[in-house]
């Protein structure tokens, strides 16, 4: 007979190992990103353009082209995403146009992020003939980004007790006048997390901007949209496959500054979060 | 008449929840409902303000007019700001005392802080608070107690200046203390508003109300004046019902 | 004034609820539309099933068998690891841990999540890449197996979270009534629980595969890019996602290589659908 406690001690045990293998690699990445790579963080490398064939320098052109493409694919992804979270919790009837656009939100959310490149190259790119430029960039990155915003938006909205719409309709206050002075002051928190989430999932992706946007070396910082940009995740893949004897420094430093810009966006998210539940207790 | 309603019958998806009502609310008085659960009595106020509509799977028939005007034809926004609403539970909006009362004349329009103030002062007077809550405005709603909360809401509904003011259950959540306080203001009310109080508490309508009526299964089966029912029903399921022997 | 501009945001807030719809008709549209020129130079068949893949060759050859089966290399192999250690590790999460250690975990799968899969693909290449030539003793550790690992550990955040509550979704009623009858937490578990989630747990490998073939940088950086039929999983390989990424910077617009590329997107595209479409009637069931 097997006895059943020493098999649950032993299958617990496998558990806690497939946990470890997951967590703890993280763990490690991180610190040995930060290790490495904060020997590099200088006013010089942040504030320079590269040099020396990129071996030198700094990175500051591609910390600015990440920052304009993801303050131009949230300037046009909020604004839609933020309007068809409220079409779904608020106006969107139980019916097939409905299970259609979720249908469609979930495939947005799945389609690869090179597919995107295509797609941005094929329609911003070619067609609307923007060229590569911070606009097709931001545009396509944009449309990523947007089942992101959409999905964490919809849930903040609905998540705002049904009373308080009601309060506000039993008033004489019309729909709208409900959604932005009830609904939304109240979902605030959940949106500007998945807004948030969303600015730090466009800051890392580099296929969307392959061919949309990015440029190889580009050592002056970008004056229009209709300009071409380095960004920081391709400088990354650029310095580190395509550019012989990059010195580890250079190449940790940029990883470290990519992966801070996005932590601090993704802490930054879940202090909003955190604020706004310990605020708001109904 | 305030409202005169015409065979209402009400529909969720398959569910008949109201069965050919006809009634008439008379102005400035208290109509109390009563009925055990589920008999359409929440349903029935619901329907005077048009709140029903929010549900997705909502129907009905018949005619409802409030003081002769067909509801439905109506602009809802201005309905239901001559038909106010007080709550089950106490339900401030996530903001101040002053905001939650200002919210509705807001909404209407009222853009000057002093407008605002001078309605604010008056509503929460008329609901007996002012007294209680002057000297904390700005504090949140959420704050004060709950049967401070209830009679913020009842200030709330008063400062969009109503004709009707429709209670379901308005003290089900409170204390005895609490009650009497909003009954005694329900009571003072009357001389400038039609009151419709849907209750579960029979003895509360015995209290307050002018008539009274009694649902049962989604019907109307009695309305009449408030001691007559209690005292001398005329249909055995109204006796049955007010003597506890069943809901 | 007020019916007109109720009426007038009421239909830019439909608009954009359809925005969403448009967009993946977009998406697919502008695929085929460039797509479909490759079959002027190469017969669909051959697309699909040849087995040379020289874009820029005289003349060229365009058979994506290589490359499709590369990228079902990695992605079975990332699906073998990810789902036994995901799974375990959504269960673990869910089940074992204590609410403190749950909670600290849970903050390090979100971590995960958030890292960029360039920089992922960076780690990768300077440390998994060596071990692995070490390891096998290879010429070169830029292999599918390479791959196939980074990937399983790039699928975890999706595989975990939602394979988690779909666990969090079984009726406490079962858990009760298996440990009225004397199960251990662990019976429990693997008799009770898993099965009663199990349409959850398909639907989060399902996304998890979804995310693994659509993986595109780190992929380039760590499997060698061979585009040669593989043999083994210690060889190098190229996936699709990798070839478009690889090779678009080259491809002139308007030239056959680039509406191949394009056809190459559309395949992805179409997978991509069918596993989301899938996964979410999994998802739908589970509620209903």
């Amino acid at each position: 007979m097997r006895n059943p406690r020493r098999t649950e001690k032993i299958a617990f045990f496998f558990l806690f190992l497939a946990t470890a293998l997951i967590v703890l690699p993280v763990g490690l990445i991180v610190v040995s990103i930060v290790r490495k790579g904060l020997p590099a963080i200088s006013w010089q490398f942040l504030t320079d353009i590269p040099r020396e064939g990129m071996r030198g320098g700094g990175i500051l052109p591609a910390i600015v082209g990440t920052l304009y493409l993801v303050l131009g694919a949230i300037v046009f992804a909020l604004p839609i995403g933020l309007f068809a979270a409220i079409y779904l919790s608020e106006y969107a009837k139980d019916n097939v146009l409905t299970r259609i656009i979720k249908l469609a939100i979930v495939n947005l959310a799945g389609v690869p992020s090179v597919v995107y490149g295509l797609f941005g190259l094929a329609l911003f790119v070619v067609f609307f003939r923007f060229g590569a430029s911070i606009l097709s960039g931001s545009l396509t990155l944009g449309i990523m980004v947007l089942p992101i915003i959409i999905t964490a938006s919809r849930e903040a909205l609905e998540s705002v007790p049904q009373a308080f719409r009601e309060v506000s309709l039993s008033l004489g206050a019309s729909k709208w006048q409900t959604i932005r002075h009830v609904v939304l002051p109240n979902g605030i928190s959940g949106i500007l997390t998945g807004t948030i989430l969303g600015l730090g999932r466009a800051a890392g992706e580099t296929a969307p901007i392959l061919f949309t946007v990015a440029a190889f070396y580009h050592p002056q910082l970008p004056r229009s949209i209709f300009d071409q940009a380095m960004a920081l995740p391709y400088h990354l893949y650029v310095i580190s496959t395509q550019v012989p004897n990059v010195g580890d420094k250079m190449r940790y430093g940029t990883a470290l500054v990519l992966l801070g810009l996005v932590l601090i966006m993704n802490s930054v998210a879940l202090v909003v979060r955190f604020r706004f539940r310990k605020r708001h207790r109904w | 008449m305030k409202f005169s309603l015409r065979d209402l019958n009400v529909w969720f998806g398959s569910v008949h929840a109201l069965t050919d009502v006809t009634m008439d609310i008379p102005a400035n008085e208290i109509l109390g409902v009563i009925g055990p659960a589920n008999s359409g009595k929440s349903t029935f106020l619901r329907t005077l303000n048009r709140l029903n509509e929010l549900k997705p799977n909502f129907r009905m028939t018949g005619d409802v007019r409030l003081s002769g005007a067909d509801i439905n034809k109506t602009d809802v926004d201005l309905l239901r700001k001559k038909v106010g609403m007080v709550f089950a539970l106490p339900l401030p909006l996530p903001l101040s005392v002053f905001d939650n009362v200002a919210y509705g004349p807001k909404m209407h329009g009222v853009r000057t802080k002093k407008r605002q103030k001078e309605i604010v002062e008056r509503a929460l007077k008329e609901a007996y608070l002012w007294d209680e809550v002057k000297d904390r405005l700005d504090t949140p709603a959420s704050k004060l107690s709950g049967g401070q909360q209830q009679r913020l809401c009842m200030a709330r509904t008063l400062a969009v200046e109503p004709e009707v003011i429709l209670f379901d259950e308005p003290c089900s959540g409170l204390d005895p203390i609490s009650t009497a306080k909003i009954e005694d203001t329900m009571l003072r009310l009357k001389a400038n508003y039609t009151l419709v109080l849907v209750t579960n508490n029979v003895h509360q309508a015995s209290r307050v109300a002018d008539k009274t009526a009694f649902f049962l299964s989604g019907r109307l089966i009695e309305l009449d004046d408030t001691d007559k029912i209690f005292t001398a029903p005329s249909d055995k399921r109204t006796e049955d019902y007010i003597g506890g022997r069943f809901g | 004034m007020r019916r007109l501009k109720e009426f007038v945001l009421q239909k830019i807030v439909l608009l954009c609820g359809v925005a969403s719809i448009l967009f993946v008709a977009l998406i697919f549209l502008f695929l085929v539309k460039e797509g479909l020129n490759v079959f002027k130079a190469v017969s669909p068949s051959h697309f699909l099933l040849g087995r040379s893949w020289y874009p820029i060759s005289e003349p060229a050859q365009f058979g994506i068998l290589p490359l499709i089966l590369g990228s079902l290399l990695v992605t079975a192999g990332a699906t073998v690891i990810s789902v036994a250690i995901g799974v375990a590790c959504a269960v673990y999460i869910a089940e074992v841990a204590r609410p403190a250690v749950r909670e600290t975990l849970k903050v390090g799968i979100e971590l995960l999540a958030a890292i960029p899969s360039i920089v992922l693909g960076f780690i990768g290449m300077v440390t998994l890449v060596p071990w692995v030539k070490k390891i096998f003793h290879l010429p070169t550790g830029l292999t599918a197996l390479s791959g196939s690992i980074m990937l399983a550990f790039m699928a975890m955040p999706t595989i975990v979270s939602i394979a988690e509550d779909a666990l969090h979704a079984v009726p406490r009623s079962y858990k009760e009534g298996a440990y009225a009858l004397g199960a251990t937490r662990w019976q429990t578990i693997h008799r009770v629980i898993l099965r009663a989630a199990s349409p959850g747990i398909a639907a989060a490998v399902m996304l998890g595969i979804g995310r693994v073939i659509g993986e595109t940088m780190a992929v380039m950086m760590i499997t060698g890019n061979a585009a040669v039929i593989p043999h083994g999983i210690l060889q190098p390989v190229r996936t699709l996602t990798a070839t478009i990424a690889g090779e678009m910077g080259e491809a002139a617009v308007g030239s056959e290589h680039y509406y191949a590329l394009f056809a190459i997107g559309t395949l992805l595209f179409v997978i991509s659908f069918g596993i989301n479409v899938t996964a979410d009637l999994l998802l739908h069931k589970r509620r209903s």
